[in-house]
């Protein structure tokens, strides 16, 4: 297709996944404060994509064809920004500068700050109408690139998110893709005790989506549930992935107070030491 | 007089001859496109027209989205739900990264008349005049919003532009060119200087051929950029009226008068008079009885005229 895809394989896929876990833990430490969990359940997802699915260039990152992707559970940035750096958007070094002043790499994602961020995000509900927008403007000029979005489970109270549901199932766009981010906790505790989101699938469905569910941690689940959504036609599709809060580091997995919480040097040192162990 | 139009007219057939100009204008409405007048543009170009439903936040998300990719967005809906409404992703979604999104808002103000208070936009100003990046006009008549629109499309940038539900005249001189960020002396005088925007233009005008009649001078200006704000020509006029009213179909708080205040408070103090909404909502009527029971007349800018002029220091 173009010349910047790398073709990687999961055990490399793995590896980078790990060395951006590692990267989350590191740069929410340094800045003291930020949001782990929800940055180490997306990981595996955001890997999947910049590595083997999204035709993006880093040297240029705003090439016109190129394929976009929305964070739109914008604390998960440090996930993010671990990934552009692995894939070359700027150097590895910058990361460690989050959260501090003149920081390219501001606590809530910054289109404008950010090589390869594509959308300013962070009050949550709003990157699916983002994503909406492109879709339609890239269908309009007949461009071959696509949209992806992913979303937070608590996300999803938000009532934006299905206006902007209904609105791309009624422009049946199918250069758009969502990906639930559905590790099933929210700042306050479980979705089911905060405010339910279930039943997901039917609510997307209902909608007007083609909906799947995966493994959010497998990759070869991730990557086949990609190419069907790629495969939809007339109509958008969702990829509901279950992952687990905190994913990789064992004290903070399935740990709601782990939301947006940074970890002590100490548990920081652990947090990386069983990253460095992981097979 | 001229013929009258209402400004939400003009607009609309502005973006059909935009349209045909500039392959990259899209128009997005919420279900208002017959009030807004954006139907035209939605006959002529159905593909570059979006009607995204009674749903306004995602309205202005897909606006940013568009712009991002290329596109010129006019979003056009009422203005108390192009502000209010969406304030937040106006916020996030628009004016951070400073997408190129134009906000055409209708019925603003009080001349909406019998809908009432809750679609009469009477802080929509300081609500966009206090998010950065954000360019808010009040074109006075038709031929200004007209070129309001071109002037728009021609800059990067967030744009707020407030338009009107009645017909009105026409105020502004022929051959006038609009010009963002510049205000336009409409009538010389050296005794007040009335600064006006939207439909308060026509009473400001009215108000100095009362003011004439006494003998009294009366500059007035169509200062239709809201923001930003035209210093210089504010500094000049208080400097050669010592004494300035403003003239406004918008809260007190936070529209134009606070923001002439608030520039000759720091530039060039003289006494100052703001007519405009009393920090109160509307509420239902026709718009002239409105206008009169808001104190949004020619008589009572006249008044505040004589007022500020009563307090002016000596030379």
């Amino acid at each position: 297709m173009h010349a910047h895809e790398p073709r990687v394989g999961e055990d490399e896929l793995a590896r980078v996944a790990r060395r951006v876990r590692r990267h989350i833990v590191r740069m929410i430490a340094g800045a003291g404060s930020g949001h782990p969990g929800g940055s180490l359940s997306c990981a595996d997802i955001l890997v999947t994509l910049y590595f083997r699915v999204l035709r993006v260039d880093p040297r240029r990152p705003q090439w016109p064809d190129r394929d976009r992707f929305v964070l739109s559970k914008g604390h998960a940035c440090p996930a993010l920004y671990a990934v552009l750096a692995e894939r070359g958007f700027f150097p590895l070094d910058e990361l460690w500068t989050l959260r501090r002043l003149g920081s390219s790499l501001q606590g809530h994602p910054d289109m404008r700050k950010t090589p390869g961020v594509e959308a300013s995000t962070g009050s949550l509900g709003q990157g699916l109408s983002v994503g909406l927008g492109m879709a339609l403007a890239g269908r309009l000029d007949g461009a071959p690139w696509r949209v992806y979005v992913l979303l937070g489970d608590g996300e999803i109270q938000e009532g934006q998110v299905w206006e902007a549901a209904m609105a791309a199932a009624h422009y049946g766009v199918d250069n758009l893709t969502a990906i639930l981010d559905w590790n099933g906790l929210q700042i306050d505790g479980p979705n089911d005790e905060v405010m339910t989101v279930r039943p997901v699938a039917d609510k997307w469905r209902a909608f007007g989506w083609e909906v799947t569910e995966i493994d959010g941690h497998r990759f070869d689940e991730i990557l086949e549930a990609l190419r069907w959504a790629r495969s939809v036609r007339g109509k958008p599709a969702i990829i509901l992935a279950r992952t687990v809060k905190g994913r990789g580091v064992s004290f903070m997995e399935g740990q709601v107070d782990w939301h947006g919480k940074a970890p002590s040097p100490a548990q920081a040192e652990q947090a990386l030491a069983e990253l460095e162990g992981e097979a | 007089m001229n013929a009258r139009e209402a400004t939400r007219a003009s607009y609309g057939a502005a973006l059909v001859e935009l349209g045909r100009q500039d392959p990259r204008v899209v128009v997005l409405d919420a279900d208002l496109s017959k009030s807004t007048y954006t139907s035209l543009f939605a006959r002529e170009f159905p593909h570059r027209h979006f009607n995204m439903g009674i749903a306004e936040q995602n309205m202005m998300g897909v606006a940013a989205g568009l712009a991002s990719a290329g596109k010129i967005p006019f979003a056009s809906t009422f203005a108390v739900f192009a502000t209010g409404r969406c304030f937040d992703q106006l916020r996030v979604s628009i004016c951070y990264p400073a997408l190129n999104v134009k906000i055409g808002a209708s019925h603003a103000g009080i001349t909406v008349g019998e809908d009432g208070a809750s679609h009469q936009a009477v802080e929509d100003l300081a609500l966009m005049c206090a998010l950065p990046n954000m360019t808010v006009v009040v074109p006075a008549d038709g031929p200004e919003t007209r070129q309001a629109v071109f002037a728009a499309a021609a800059q990067a940038g967030p744009w707020y532009l407030r338009l009107g539900r009645p017909p009105v005249p026409v105020v502004t001189p022929p051959g006038y060119r609009f010009q963002v960020g510049r205000g336009c002396v409409l009538r010389e005088g050296s005794d007040v200087a009335i600064i006006a925007c939207g439909v308060m233009v026509a009473e400001a005008l009215a108000a100095a051929g009362e003011l004439d009649r006494e003998g009294i001078r009366a500059a007035v200006v169509n200062m239709s950029t809201i923001k930003p704000l035209d210093v210089d020509l504010l500094v000049r006029m208080a400097r050669e009226c010592r004494a300035v009213v403003t003239a406004e179909e918008h809260s007190v708080v936070g529209g134009l008068g606070a923001a002439v205040a608030a520039v000759l408070g720091e530039e060039y103090p003289v006494p100052l008079r703001r007519v405009g909404i009393q920090d109160r909502f509307g509420q239902s009527g026709k718009p002239e009885d409105l206008m009169a029971e808001y104190g949004l007349t020619a008589a009572e800018v006249a008044r505040a005229a004589r007022a500020v002029i009563s307090r002016k220091r000596p030379r």
